[in-house]
C-alpha cells in the first residue's frame, strides 16, 4: 500500500506531501501520524504542503483532525509551504483551518515549533507569537 | 487555431473510485493549463471539481464527468456537468447551506464549490439521480 513518509527529526515530525492526495492515502497519514507522535512522544509535525495543487474540504479536514489529535497528544502541527492559490481558494471555499498553524516555509515551521515549544511552561506566551 | 482546437475538447470521466477523483481533478488541470488559465482561477476550478466529484462519490455513489470547452463571445471556460443515478437529494435549499451534511463530509462541498465557480446550478430528482453544472471563464 502506498503511504506518505514521515521522518524524525529531533523532537519533530516531517511530513512532505509530494503526491497527489486521494482521500484514503490522507486518511492513513492521520492514522499513521497519529500513530508516530505516540511512539516517538515527538513534540511537534511539520506538514509541507507546498507541492499540492489544490487544498478541498476533505483534506482540509484531515488537516485540522492532524493538528487537532496532535494538540491532544501535546504536540503541535504547523503547515508549510501553502501555495497563494491554495490559501486564496480555502477562504473563498470557507475553510479557514482555524486551530492550524502555519508558516511560509519549512524554516519558519521548524523555528515556530521551536518558540512554542520552548514557552511551553507559561502557558500564555505560547499564544501571542502568531 | 488554438480556439478551434480547444472547442473541440469535449470528453466524459468516469467517477466509480477514490483514485478517479484524482485523474478528474488532473484533467480538468491539463485543460486549463492548456487554455491559459490563471493559477488562482485553475485552482478555484480544481477544488470545486474536487468537491462535487468526492460529493458524487459518496453521496450519489458515482456517476459521470462531461468536460467542456465553452466559448462565449469573447469568453472561453470550462464546463463541468456532474451526472449519477444516486438518490438525489431531498431538501437541495438545505445541502446548498454552508455546514450542512447528512454523512462523513464538512458540508462545504456543495455551498463552497458554488463560490468558487462563475455558473453553478443543480438539479435533483428523488429516486432519479442529481446533476450538478458548474462554468468557469478563463479571466472570470
Amino acid at each position: 500500500m502506498e503511504k506518505i513518509p514521515i521522518l524524525k527529526m529531533g523532537k519533530f515530525l516531517l511530513v512532505t506531501i509530494q503526491v497527489d492526495l486521494y482521500d484514503r492515502l490522507a486518511l492513513t497519514l492521520e492514522e499513521d501520524l497519529i500513530e508516530m507522535v505516540y511512539k516517538t512522544g515527538s513534540r511537534g509535525v511539520l506538514i509541507d504542503i507546498s507541492a499540492l495543487s489544490i487544498v478541498d474540504s476533505f483534506m482540509g479536514k484531515i488537516i485540522g483532525n492532524i493538528a487537532g489529535m496532535s494538540s491532544i497528544m501535546d504536540a503541535e502541527t504547523v503547515v508549510v509551504g501553502m501555495q497563494p492559490a491554495v490559501a486564496i481558494t480555502l477562504i473563498e471555499l470557507g475553510l479557514p483551518l482555524a486551530g492550524v498553524h502555519t508558516a511560509l516555509n519549512v524554516e519558519k515551521g521548524m523555528a515556530l515549533l521551536e518558540s512554542r515549544i520552548s514557552s511551553d511552561p507559561d502557558d500564555n506566551a505560547a499564544d501571542g507569537d502568531d | 487555431m488554438i480556439t478551434l482546437l480547444m472547442a473541440m475538447i469535449r470528453e466524459s470521466l468516469a467517477i466509480q473510485h477514490e483514485r478517479d477523483l484524482v485523474y478528474c481533478r488532473n484533467r480538468v488541470k491539463e485543460v486549463a493549463v492548456k487554455m491559459g488559465m490563471g493559477i488562482v482561477n485553475q485552482t478555484k476550478l480544481i477544488t470545486a471539481t474536487s468537491e462535487i466529484a468526492r460529493n458524487m462519490l459518496i453521496y450519489g455513489g458515482g456517476g459521470i464527468v462531461r468536460l467542456e470547452v465553452i466559448i462565449r463571445g469573447k469568453q472561453e471556460g470550462i464546463q463541468l456537468v456532474f451526472e449519477d443515478k444516486g438518490p438525489g437529494i431531498a431538501d437541495i435549499q438545505k445541502a446548498m447551506q454552508d455546514g450542512f451534511t447528512t454523512g462523513r463530509t464538512l458540508g462545504m462541498g456543495l455551498p463552497g464549490a458554488k463560490r468558487l465557480v462563475n455558473e453553478f446550478a443543480i438539479q435533483s430528482t428523488l429516486g432519479q439521480g442529481t446533476t450538478v453544472k458548474i462554468l468557469k471563464w478563463k479571466n472570470g
